[in-house]
């Protein structure tokens, strides 16, 4: 089945927000989950010739990363960290509890088509360990019996609401946001989680600020020209010396190169 | 460090408690987007100036002063610049710039706009990991109402510099925090590192020079604006400048975000984090992500700024504190790591692509108590033959836990063969493990 008119002429779209149009291929394949539920053939087709490259230069990508899916995914997918401190703090023992409750293996779907669950890894919320993602919103703080309760109201049509933003929405209608096609939910949840504030919270307690933070500002820095504070680098050989890796030392090679 | 410093110290986190503190006119209520205003009365010389005499340096991980990173990019060029923020946070244990981006995306989006006006780039983008829909929803809609406010666009405040900025969701792929990857992905491509040289600054994106920095790197810019460098310098170490975002996971009374002058020490942050799990202890942590080698409770004082970290055989990273108790098997959290790189590893160079999947046979032999203790050697030597042979630092990182735990915890690594398998109970590190349950 060919793409509609509509979701074509936004495939063009998203390729013209960028000053080459190609930079414009992986929100495009976001728009094809989107609107086909997953990356279709068809779908390929249309990005390559939008794009003016091979259908195989666009498999190559879809097949590159991993958010996109050849086969059909259910309204929520469910993904459990799994990566080493969600695991240890009890992400192993979630997916196993999910994968029995719902009779499906990593990266399957569901009979009623309903939920796809699959082990993701580091989601870049390790202090609200473990972690649960429902189409990529967080679920955070989760334990097995928190997370069967989410995939059985996902089922069941009740409302669910991530711990850091808005109720959940469809895969289809998450991927079409990021696909760049905004949904006007950006108001709903909170600034910050509780882990986000800790540090803060503490601070706050004891009186703690970066230093003139709590009155005027200190130190203009319209003399900033002058000469150089302790310690900050010079040249690039003293940059090299003081940086982590490797790769900013060859980082600092291309004057050379010039 | 000065008298009035506290032990913490909010910059990048002070807002994030305000009511609606993602929107416009919060940002604007706490006297947002006046730094820029600061920057455009300055010579965009003056602005990298500025920025390098902070000592500012790289958030993401390397370190590298990011006032000269921006002064490589050569200004006779004709080519049009570019500015590419790193948004991909994946580092395993990382966890600062999403949530960053989720409470005050207007911080970023001021920093992209002054960063853009230094290096004197009219397109920028924000390249964002396409797993975390509600940030990347947040900092779309900052970018519209920056546009709004003509803060974005042509002739912003009057100043005549222009700026457009794309808001980029990526699709699932670690090694897109890698920057030559990142571009490969922001250009449609698959996201496989690029030979250097060209290097970015010369030839980065659509072959153009092109500056890509983290979020936090970004985010912070618009405080050294305003307060100016000496205030930055006055927080931190000698070679460490300014405040950073601590990141504790793990089995910590109060996991979080913790944000303080680099060089502040894990004993600190523990203390101020209520302590360990009850009734536990410290056994091993990482210092910034799984890329970076572990680190036992005997480093509790290490500086942890680039120099602490990196005389005690790991490195600072992105400050992502991961703590393990004494009930985390080390050997199961290094093989998982290990399968997290096998799976991230891109395939482009054969060393990453192989040596890691030969990893992980030889790690899930030993975790499940089979092969011979010869098998550490043969890690060690598999190890050797990764380390600094590829593109990337994917490689590199994926050894440092492999070789850091078998330093450190190399009796753990025979007792599972002695033991015939795991002796740990899984169950009693997690957070809901039953009360009074031991390892």
């Amino acid at each position: 089945m060919s793409l509609s008119e509509t979701t074509y002429g936004e495939l063009q779209e998203i390729a013209a927000r960028y000053p080459e149009a190609r930079s414009g291929l992986l929100p495009m394949l976001h728009l094809v989950q989107s609107s086909e539920g997953r990356v279709t053939p068809e779908g390929i087709e249309a990005c390559a010739e939008i794009l003016g490259i091979s259908a195989a230069d666009v498999s190559g990508v879809a097949t590159f990363y991993t958010m996109y899916k050849r086969r059909p995914v259910g309204d929520y997918h469910v993904g459990v960290c799994t990566n080493t401190l969600c695991a240890v703090m009890g992400g192993d023992l979630i997916f196993e509890r999910l994968k029995y409750h719902l009779g499906v293996g990593n990266d399957e779907t569901t009979d009623d088509g309903k939920i796809t669950l699959e082990h993701v890894e580091c989601n870049a919320a390790c202090d609200y360990a473990p972690v649960m993602m429902v189409n990529w919103e967080f679920m955070d703080n989760m334990d097995p019996d928190s997370a069967v309760r989410v995939v059985e109201d996902l089922r069941a049509g009740t409302e669910v609401r991530s711990t850091r933003g808005p109720r959940v929405v469809t895969w289809r209608e998450a991927e079409r946001v990021l696909a760049g096609f905004p949904d006007d939910l950006a108001d709903e949840g909170p600034a910050a989680g509780p882990a986000s504030l800790v540090g803060l919270g503490i601070a706050r307690e004891r009186g703690w600020t970066a230093p003139g933070l709590d009155t005027s500002s200190p130190g203009g820095s319209d003399d900033s020209t002058a000469e150089g504070a302790a310690g900050v680098p010079q040249t690039k050989q003293e940059a090299v010396e003081q940086a982590d890796t490797s790769r900013a030392e060859t980082e600092t090679q291309q004057e050379e190169g010039k | 460090m000065t008298a009035d410093m506290g032990t913490l110290t909010p910059v990048l986190t002070d807002n994030w408690a305000d009511d609606r503190a993602w929107t416009l006119a919060a940002y604007e209520a706490r006297g947002g987007y006046q730094a820029l205003d600061k920057a455009f009365g300055m010579d965009p010389a003056a602005v990298i100036e500025e920025v390098k005499e902070s000592g500012l340096r790289g958030r993401g991980g390397a370190g590298f002063p990011t006032g000269m990173k921006w002064g490589f990019i050569p200004q006779d060029n004709p080519k049009p610049k570019y500015l590419v923020v790193n948004a991909d946070e994946s580092e395993p244990g990382t966890c600062k710039d999403i949530p960053l981006m989720m409470a005050s995306p207007h911080t970023l989006v001021e920093g992209v706009i002054i960063s853009s006006y230094a290096i004197r780039a009219n397109t920028a983008f924000i390249y964002i990991r396409g797993e975390v829909l509600h940030v990347v929803r947040r900092v779309q809609r900052a970018v519209q109402e920056a546009y709004l406010a003509g803060h974005l666009g042509k002739d912003i405040h009057g100043s005549g510099f222009d700026l457009d900025v794309v808001v980029h969701a990526g699709a699932g792929a670690y090694i897109c925090g890698e920057e030559t990857a990142l571009l490969e992905g922001l250009e449609g491509r698959r996201g496989q590192p690029r030979l250097r040289p060209p290097f970015p600054a010369v030839a980065g994106l659509y072959s153009s020079p092109t500056v890509i920095n983290n979020v936090e790197s970004i985010a912070s810019v618009p405080s050294i604006i305003e307060h100016g460098h000496a205030w930055f310098a006055s927080m931190g170490t000698e070679k460490s400048k300014g405040y950073g975002i601590f990141s504790l996971s793990g089995h910590v009374q109060r996991p979080g975000q913790y944000e303080a002058p680099l060089g502040i020490t894990l004993r600190t942050l523990i203390d101020l984090a209520g302590g360990i799990r009850e009734g536990h202890e410290l056994k091993f942590w990482t210092p910034g992500g799984s890329s970076t080698p572990i680190l036992t409770a005997e480093h509790l004082d290490v500086p942890l700024d680039f120099e602490g970290v990196g005389a005690a055989g790991s490195m600072l990273g992105t400050r992502a504190l991961q703590i393990f108790d004494d009930t985390t098997c080390v050997v199961r959290a290094v093989l998982r790591w290990t399968e997290f790189y096998k799976h991230e590893s891109c395939g482009k160079c054969t060393p990453c692509r192989e040596g890691t999947w030969w990893l992980v046979q030889v790690l899930a032999g030993l975790e499940k108590g089979e092969g011979a203790e010869s098998d550490l050697d043969l890690l060690l030597d598999q190890c050797d033959n990764i380390m600094g042979r590829s593109f990337c630092a994917l490689a590199d990182g994926a050894v440092s836990p492999i070789s850091s735990s078998i330093k450190y915890f190399r009796d753990e690594y025979v007792a599972h063969l002695t033991h015939g398998g795991c002796p740990f109970d899984h169950a009693a590190s997690t957070v809901f493990a039953p009360a009074g349950a031991t390892a």
